[in-house]
């Protein structure tokens, strides 16, 4: 096997840090610096406490954490940032982003090859940015005979209705952007807006291909929807309600994967289904038709429906820990905070410093269990993609017909099994409203 | 002195092209458009993932396919009309290009004939060296083959692990002839260079590191029950069916006829060999994209036996005359086993240094004639596996 990529090395890593460390420093010392004093100069400065705001006060302000730290807690505690950055779309992009990256890398170890290696000096972690810069570059084009505001559309509803899933999903106690006493009954409708998209893409885009790729799209996950939705009935009997943070809450002693085993088998089937992945990718089958629903998106285009089917990856993932993994629920491995910092003041020019500690600053809104929770989140959801990445590695793609037997007969008699062993778990009163656990 | 052109021959011009043509005639492929309002047209190809150089026309009624026409001749290059312009020894390059993965399989018939026609006596060392090649070849071709009908079928390790592990064979070639892919190694009268001093040893060890790769194969890909389940009694050609279309090769042999011109017909030290012709009963895509990978096992065998039974000093060729020509009128035709089916090579000589006439008869072709047969009726889903199970290659197929 001849691979022509180089072995890493510590040192050429340290050295091409050194190299980006020394080149950040010299930019923003002849280029930052300048900026931002000229722009302190512009600007009419403030009068605080008494004090003329010089920009040496200025510097001192933002390095005092009494005062910068109350800053960032207004910001924390706001609505848009919960949608665009936290639990929400931020870092719902941020995942997504690594699962491509992690993606990429697997299949290549899988198939005894390198995968991206050079973008970015580290074993290619910036491909990624390559490849947006790429699809950002390239013209769209548009068939000349597509229905034009639908084919326009689809791909940003796509991505809208991504983010929907994922606004559903508890990442941490309280930390949800939609906490609705629904919850689950609303994902089933994002759910089902996912066909209604492709279909229009497809059809609109007045093309063979896609047209057969949208067909297929449409058979495969209205017929898998309904395993999906029965699948995920026994948590909800176990539990006795729809909202997903309370179900999450509820597995602080046995996740339900522990009860009900074959409903998460049958969840997980029909995830990989509804995503679109080996072996299931029908809709975008490339020897049999190019590349599906997707075969007339050009350019930015693209590149929003598989920001879209990754965000949706991302929120399935995070489904299964939720319903079956125990959500944020783990043993406690972040330490506790400190309860003082700083109690005697060090004088820093006009300022004197002292921290009380970092829980009275920031009202309870950063707590211990709120990052013990993400990161339990984080690692549970990092295994469930790793295994619905998997298959791309050791399967081919199955028929629609076989498909399509598999949804109607195999999983939902599986799923009415699963539906009668929790209805046997609550009878018996072992678990479930009012139960032992 | 001008002359007028007459009035109804309009200069070629591209406004012709763009005008609408007369009702009865319509470019191929469209004439079968309007037959029912539930059938779908579909031009798979050339310019589709899993068509090859090549159009398929496929009628789709739903899921089903109703008719299959395949277009073959985008890649025509007139490789026997070139033939005869140049003479016997620079016909060599440009009659290996339609097949560069199985260079030496295409030669073999073509040199065989000339040095019949000659009336060369081969070296005994050259003889064992060819098989050396040709096996090496077929695996070569094998493998590139196999890498496609993984990805066909959606699998995309099949198409990274036979086409990394197809390089320790191409080091291989590369050590013996000096080129990766088309090597020119058979020439009239013999090969055209000795091997290098430690081959043998180099051969062995990577022949037997290929096998075992390559028995790891049936783990992933063909005992995988995903295979199994989609290619497994899907375009189903019966032993009469085969015989009547006159197929060749790995398809022959899936159908149950066990057909293989080494053994029937043995050239160079071939009957010198042990040779199984593997035979599978159920003529299915399943049988036909597994007979070739046991092909490549049974290829190792014949390397490890051919560098055991090789003369290990001698010559490995017969110095010609410079522009040989042949006895007069002459004509010969010679077949070999290439790595999808019997190739043969029909040369017409009329004593002149070039021949008169020559024709390839190539397994490709022959192959891609069952197309239609098995696709009517299949589901879309199975056109890929169907038709690369054929062992064809769309070049070749044009010639």
């Amino acid at each position: 096997m001849s691979v022509i990529a180089p072995d890493f090395k510590l040192s050429g890593f340290i050295k091409s840090l050194l190299d980006n460390i020394f080149w950040i420093l010299t930019l923003l010392v002849l280029i930052g610096v300048p900026a931002i004093f000229i722009i302190l100069f512009v600007i009419p400065l403030p009068i605080i406490d008494g004090e003329l705001l010089s920009p040496f006060l200025a510097f001192a302000a933002l390095v005092n954490p009494t005062r910068l730290l109350p800053i960032i807690h207004a910001f924390l505690t706001t609505d848009i940032f919960k949608v665009m950055v936290f639990p929400g779309f931020g870092f719902a992009v941020l995942l997504a982003a690594s699962v491509i990256f992690a993606e990429r890398k697997m299949m290549a170890k899988i198939q005894l090859r390198v995968g991206p290696f050079y973008c970015g000096k580290v074993e290619g972690v910036l491909q990624l940015m390559g490849d947006g810069l790429k699809l950002i570059s390239k013209e769209i084009i548009i068939p000349a005979k597509a229905d034009k505001p639908i084919f326009w559309a689809a791909p940003v509803l796509f991505v809208a209705t991504a983010a929907a899933f994922v606004a559903l999903i508890p990442v941490a106690p309280g930390w949800v952007v939609a906490d609705i006493d629904l919850g689950l009954l609303g994902v089933f409708a994002v759910i089902g807006f996912f066909p209604i998209i492709t279909i229009l893409s497809a059809w609109s885009a007045n093309s063979k291909y896609p047209f057969i790729g949208g067909i297929r799209a449409l058979f495969q996950m209205v017929s898998f929807e309904i395993p999906l939705i029965l699948s995920l009935l026994g948590v909800v009997m176990v539990t006795g309600t729809l909202n997903l943070s309370e179900i999450s809450a509820s597995q602080s002693n046995f996740p339900w994967i522990i009860f009900l085993p074959i409903g998460a088998i049958v969840f997980f089937i029909t995830m990989l289904a509804e995503l679109e992945r080996i072996p299931f990718d029908l809709p975008e089958a490339e020897s049999e038709i190019v590349a599906g629903w997707l075969t007339e998106l050009s350019g930015m285009m693209y590149g929003l429906v598989q920001l879209g089917s990754y965000l949706k990856l991302y929120a399935f993932a995070a489904l299964f820990v939720v319903l079956f993994l125990g959500g944020w629920n783990g043993p406690m491995v972040v330490p506790a905070f400190p309860e003082q910092i700083i109690t005697e003041g060090i004088e820093m020019g006009p300022i004197t410093l002292t921290i009380e500690g970092l829980g009275p600053l920031l009202h309870d809104t950063i707590t211990q269990e709120m990052l013990n929770g993400t990161l339990w989140f984080v690692l549970k959801t990092a295994g469930v993609i790793f295994f619905i990445i998997l298959p791309r590695g050791v399967f081919p793609r199955v028929r629609v017909d076989i498909l399509l037997n598999l949804g109607w007969t195999k999983l939902i008699g599986l799923c009415f099994i699963n539906i009668f062993i929790a209805l046997g778990l609550v009878y018996a009163g072992v678990i479930g409203p009012g139960g032992l656990v | 002195m001008t002359t007028e052109l007459p009035s109804d021959i309009k200069p070629t011009s591209s406004k012709i092209l763009l005008e609408k043509p007369s009702s009865d005639w319509l470019p191929p492929g469209l004439a079968l458009q309007k037959v029912d309002e539930r059938i779908m047209t579909l031009n798979v190809g050339p310019q589709h993932p899993g068509s090859g150089h090549m159009r398929l026309i496929v009628q789709i009624d739903g899921d089903y396919i109703v008719a299959c026409d395949p277009d073959p001749g985008y890649v025509h290059r007139g490789e026997e009309k070139m033939a005869e312009y140049r003479n016997y020894i620079t016909n060599i390059p440009h009659l290996e290009r339609p097949v560069i993965h199985d260079s030496c399989n295409i030669l073999y018939p073509y040199v065989l004939g000339v040095e019949e026609l000659l009336g060369i006596e081969v070296p005994e060392r050259a003889k064992y060296v060819r098989v050396i090649a040709a096996e090496l070849n077929r695996c070569i071709y094998i493998m590139y083959w196999l890498a496609i009908y993984g990805i066909f079928l959606g699998h995309s390790t099949m198409f990274m692990w036979p086409t990394g592990d197809r390089e320790l064979l191409i080091d291989l070639m590369e050590k013996m002839t000096g080129a990766r892919v088309t090597h020119s190694h058979f020439i009239p009268g013999g090969v055209r260079n000795d091997l290098p001093s430690n081959f043998e040893d180099v051969c062995l060890r990577q022949v037997n590191y290929f096998e075992k790769r390559i028995k790891e194969y049936a783990a992933v890909f063909y005992d995988n029950p995903i295979l199994i389940s989609r290619t497994q009694n899907t375009g189903v050609l019966s032993r009469q069916d085969a015989i009547r279309l006159g197929v060749t090769g790995s398809v022959l042999r899936a159908s149950g006829i066990d057909f293989d011109v080494r053994k029937k017909e043995p050239y160079d030290v071939y009957d010198e060999l042990d040779i199984q012709s593997i035979v599978m009963k159920e003529g299915d895509a399943y049988a036909r994209s597994k007979i070739p990978w046991l092909d490549m096992l049974d290829s190792c065998n014949i390397i490890r036996q051919a560098l055991q039974k090789m003369p290990k000093s001698g010559s490995v060729r017969v110095k010609l005359k410079p522009n040989p020509k042949g006895k007069g009128f002459d004509t010969v035709y010679k077949r070999v086993e290439s790595g999808r089916g019997s190739l043969g090579c029909y040369i017409v000589s009329d004593g002149k240094p070039e021949p008169y006439r020559l024709k390839l008869s190539v397994p490709s072709f022959r192959n891609l004639i069952a197309l239609p047969y098995l696709l009517k009726g299949e589901k879309l889903g199975n056109m890929p596996s169907v038709y690369w199970s054929l062992n064809y290659w769309p070049v070749e197929a044009d010639r």
